[in-house]
């Protein structure tokens, strides 16, 4: 039988605020000692009390607006408590009841648009790392803030699933709440995946694959849930709802726990913590600071940068906000430097956090403009600006130093076309092409490219060549 | 109180309170006593007073410390097994400031274990004997603190009230004790007990001494987001009506107009039978004849959300309590159970050793009230009962400017006498814990003694944020001796 897929998201997204959801030490545990960023209050130490991060709220509102989402005036936390050595205070901080992020929606480069049900803020787990016969807990993670994203249940292909966490991710980096390392968990997918007969208007038994941590092992994750379940459903067989677990290396889901095993979270009112009040006003004003969205740029640079190269190029709001500093004229070549000569280099990750200035960039793109630049030198001063030893030098500068400006006077190529013409060895050449071999050409500009040490400008020395062998 | 002046030495005053304190050791008061940080602390006074140094409103000025908070002078207990060992690294904020005007804490005082009980005898340390009749209980939880101050140890002594934990002692021992608004002083630091109630406040022998600790005490604390703005001192008990500093968040609670302006004294028509002593009531009469030749004008009040008070606070508060103590694992901080094979075990038999019964019963309690199902058959509902006594005493501080009951409906028990009867105990706090629900301040007062000569404890209940004019009021009421 031929079933329709029907999948819904859960996403974990980690704030890149400067300190925790409720204490006021480093949320930037990256390359820190274990347990080296714990205040009291993660810690759990009798008598502490959670503070909220402002910062943690304003990025709420800036997730919120790049999902189209509702900012509630009114958010309030609760208690989901649960006995695991990852949680000190044995409960973890949530919105279960009134989040502060409402509906809205997301669209995918498709066209497809996913609605958003709700996303709420709360506080990270600890993280355990797990051996033969014991287990060592680190803290620094505990109340990192996180939002989840929770989508309605809209998708109903792997690619779409694949490409709604992928539009996620960028929306999510270009509003500069996440650092948006994957690797790192800084985003983490739950997938429910159903199947429902092709034309059927009731859904089926879901199962849910939790903490997926990248778009490939999501859509393959979805991939096999289909086809585990179409199995099951052929023969008869009835779909279990429960938590499943994936295995990246053997792509096949394993269950965790039944839904009868399901625990009781026991919610309760956070009574420590003040429910959020937001006014209109602050709201606005916060969502005003929300970046360009990849929609945004879509718009703007569509038609000029080619889509498939505008779709690489979104993922890096660093690349992105750059190319928005750039004047239209200039953009094509930047933005296909950006893409092919940038983003294949080795350290690339490292360049894209410390980006030459737009005015660096523009005058590069003049001089190829101009022919000062062949468009190999065009590459090699590019990658220049880069070099840190290199800050702050313009791209003529560096052009000069390298050694690459091509020679545009006409005078001074003719002199030196003249010289190579005066050279015995060009003789023959000389000859041949006046008889008619076209190809010798091609070696005439060559000799005077070597006499110029490769600072002429190719086209226009054979243009001069022609006119004194014609 | 008697601030330090040069008649009489920091290091005299804290003498005489360590000596008495170790003198009246079979009362069970004190769970540490610190002879050599007091004394040190009070040395450094003296030197500063004969240096000419400025010195703090409350400098060489002995006080107890409830056991439950946080401060780095010996082991931070809460009088549970589960808490041995723990050195808090903290300093409760409360305690910071008393100590920043220079008041000397001589020992940590006994409570029943995290504060759950109504007799200190739920303590791991054993019962705190009441001042008057050391058959009795001293009433709780914060009993130990309530009898240093009654034995007259110590000027004055913290404590914590969730559902009556300062006024019950209090009463039970003839000295004044404050619950003030919810969020008056700060959390922070004190072992938690039920957030939505916990309130921090003193025992003193008389209002004078209460007001300048709260003056001290309260006020915003941005450890602690529930606490309130500078209220204490913005409520001078001057303002008018039109004041443009009138706290904004009294939700159409007027604030109580200062003493001269109050008229009318309500007393509960609910609370008029025959589950209160005879003797208390009798006592309550005399108060209010008082007032009427004071010119003040008595009200009766129907409050009939009250009595739904002690049900939905014991919904309420187990709920909090139970999220509260799952921090208590054994991991990090405190005992630990050596018996245990894994992590599961751990846990288990550290919270079955070191738990007493008590916090056995309300873990248990609120774990179930909030379990899935039952939550809006237990936890919501109460929820809803608190907002109608939240309302109740809005409407009743509309006919009258504060309310006068008794403290508990009985004087200082035996020992012994309640304690394997958990619902005998809870109706100890009948009159006490709707106080806690609706967040508004109470001050237990002496008022007289039985024919057996235990103290009888009236409470003075005001609107939100009304405290100082409260505890000035309490000074018309004050028993001539």
């Amino acid at each position: 039988m031929k079933y329709t897929p029907t999948i819904g998201i859960e996403c974990h997204v980690q704030l890149c605020t400067k300190t925790k959801l409720f204490s006021e030490v480093d949320n930037d545990a990256r390359g820190k000692e274990p347990n080296s960023c714990v205040s009291p209050v993660d810690y759990a130490l009798p008598g502490m009390l959670p503070r909220l991060n402002g910062e943690a709220v304003r990025f709420c509102i800036l997730a919120g607006r790049a999902m189209n989402c509702e900012i509630n005036a009114f958010s309030r936390f609760d208690r989901k408590h649960y006995f695991y050595p990852d949680s000190p205070k044995g409960y973890q901080i949530t919105q279960f009841y009134q989040p502060i992020i409402g509906a809205g929606y997301v669209e995918l480069p498709s066209g497809t648009r996913v609605r958003i049900n709700h996303a709420h803020l709360e506080g990270d787990a600890g993280k355990l790392t797990h051996f033969d016969s014991y287990s060592l807990v680190d803290l620094n993670r505990v109340d990192t803030p996180l939002i989840e994203i929770v989508s309605e249940p809209d998708i109903h292909s792997s690619k779409d699933a694949h490409d709604y966490c992928k539009e996620l991710w960028r929306l999510m980096c270009h509003a500069g709440v996440t650092y948006g390392d994957l690797y790192n968990g800084n985003m983490r997918f739950d997938v429910n995946v159903s199947l429902a007969p092709e034309g059927s208007t009731n859904l089926g038994t879901r199962a849910e694959v939790k903490n997926l941590n990248s778009f490939r092992s999501v859509e393959r994750a979805v991939e096999y849930e289909i086809s585990r379940q179409s199995k099951i459903l052929d023969k008869g067989g009835k779909i279990i709802q429960e938590t499943l677990g994936w295995n990246d290396a053997t792509g096949v889901t394993t269950g965790q726990r039944s839904k009868e095993e399901a625990k009781d979270y026991r919610y309760m009112p956070e009574p420590d913590l003040p429910p959020i009040h937001l006014s209109a006003e602050f709201i606005e004003a916060e969502a005003a600071k929300l970046p360009m969205m990849p929609k945004d740029y879509r718009e703007k640079f569509g038609g000029i940068i080619k889509d498939d190269i505008l779709e690489i190029l979104l993922d890096y709001p660093t690349l992105m906000a750059k190319l928005n500093e750039i004047s239209t004229g200039h953009i094509t070549l930047i933005s296909n430097l950006f893409a092919s000569v940038l983003l294949a280099e080795e350290k690339s990750a490292e360049y894209l956090n410390d980006l030459p200035t737009a005015k660096q960039l523009s005058d590069l793109a003049e001089m190829n403009e101009k022919k000062e630049l062949s468009s190999t030198a065009t590459k090699e001063v590019f990658l220049k600006i880069f070099d840190p030893q290199m800050k702050g030098k313009d791209a003529k500068t560096i052009a000069k130093e390298l050694g690459v400006v091509q020679e545009n006077d006409l005078g001074a190529l003719e002199a030196i076309v003249d010289t190579v013409l005066a050279k015995p060895e060009t003789a023959k050449a000389q000859e041949d092409f006046k008889a008619g071999q076209e190809k010798v050409i091609g070696f005439l500009v060559g000799q005077v490219m070597k006499e110029s040490h490769g600072k002429a400008n190719p086209s226009a020395v054979q243009e001069i060549l022609r006119k004194k062998l014609s | 109180m008697k601030v330090a002046n040069k008649k009489v030495t920091a290091v005299r005053l804290v003498e005489d309170a360590l000596k008495k304190a170790h003198e009246f050791e079979d009362y069970n008061i004190f769970t540490f006593i610190d002879d050599a940080g007091a004394l040190k602390k009070a040395c450094e006074i003296d030197r500063r007073i004969a240096a000419g140094e400025e010195v703090g409103r409350l400098a060489g000025v002995p006080y107890a410390l409830k056991d439950n908070f946080l401060t780095p002078a010996g082991e931070t207990t809460a009088s549970a097994h589960i808490l041995q060992g723990f050195n808090s690294p903290i300093t409760a904020t409360a305690v910071a400031k008393l100590e920043a005007e220079g008041a000397i804490m001589i020992g940590r005082t006994n409570l029943d274990a995290f504060a759950h009980g109504s007799s200190t005898e739920n303590s791991y340390f054993g019962p705190t004997l009441n001042a008057y009749d050391k058959s009795r209980v001293a009433g709780g939880s914060s009993g130990g603190s309530a009898v240093a101050v009654a034995l007259d140890i110590v000027e004055f002594a913290t404590g914590t009230d969730t559902g009556g934990s300062i006024r019950q002692p209090a009463s039970f021992n003839g000295v004044y004790g404050f619950k003030p608004t919810y969020g008056c002083i700060s959390r922070y630091g004190v072992v938690a007990m039920a957030s939505s109630t916990d309130c921090i406040g003193f025992f003193t022998k008389s209002p004078d001494d209460m007001d300048l600790l709260m003056s001290i005490a309260s006020g915003k604390d941005s450890k602690d987001l529930t606490t309130l703005d500078d209220y204490y001192g913005l409520s001078t008990g001057h303002a008018t009506a039109s004041s443009p500093t009138s706290p904004t968040d009294s939700v159409g609670v007027p604030q109580a107009a200062s003493p001269v302006d109050v008229h009318r004294i309500g007393v509960v028509k609910e609370f008029d039978n025959e589950s209160v002593d005879a003797e208390i009531r009798k006592a309550l009469e005399s108060k209010c004849k008082l007032l009427k030749s004071k010119g003040y004008e008595i009200v009766e009040l129907d409050m009939p959300a009250l009595k739904y008070a002690l049900a939905a606070y014991y919904i309420i508060v187990p709920a909090e309590v139970a999220s509260n103590l799952s921090r208590y694992d054994g991991v990090r901080y405190g005992f630990r159970s050596e018996n245990s094979k894994d992590l599961n075990g751990l846990y288990e038999n550290t919270r079955e050793e070191g738990f007493m019964p008590e916090n056995k019963r309300r873990i248990m309690i609120g774990n179930f009230v909030l379990s899935s199902g039952f939550y809006d058959a237990y936890f919501l509902k109460a929820a809803k009962v608190r907002t109608l006594i939240i309302k109740e005493y809005e409407k009743a501080f509309e006919t009258c400017d504060f309310i006068l009951t008794p403290v508990a409906p009985n004087p200082a028990f035996k020992l012994g006498e309640k304690v394997n009867d958990p619902v005998a105990m809870y109706l100890e706090d009948l009159m006490s814990v709707s106080l806690n629900l609706a967040g508004v301040p109470g001050l237990a007062i002496p008022a007289g003694k039985t024919a057996k000569g235990l103290p009888i404890g009236l409470q003075i209940v005001g609107p939100r944020r009304s405290d100082k004019s409260l505890i000035e009021f309490a000074k018309i009421l004050e028993d001539e001796e």
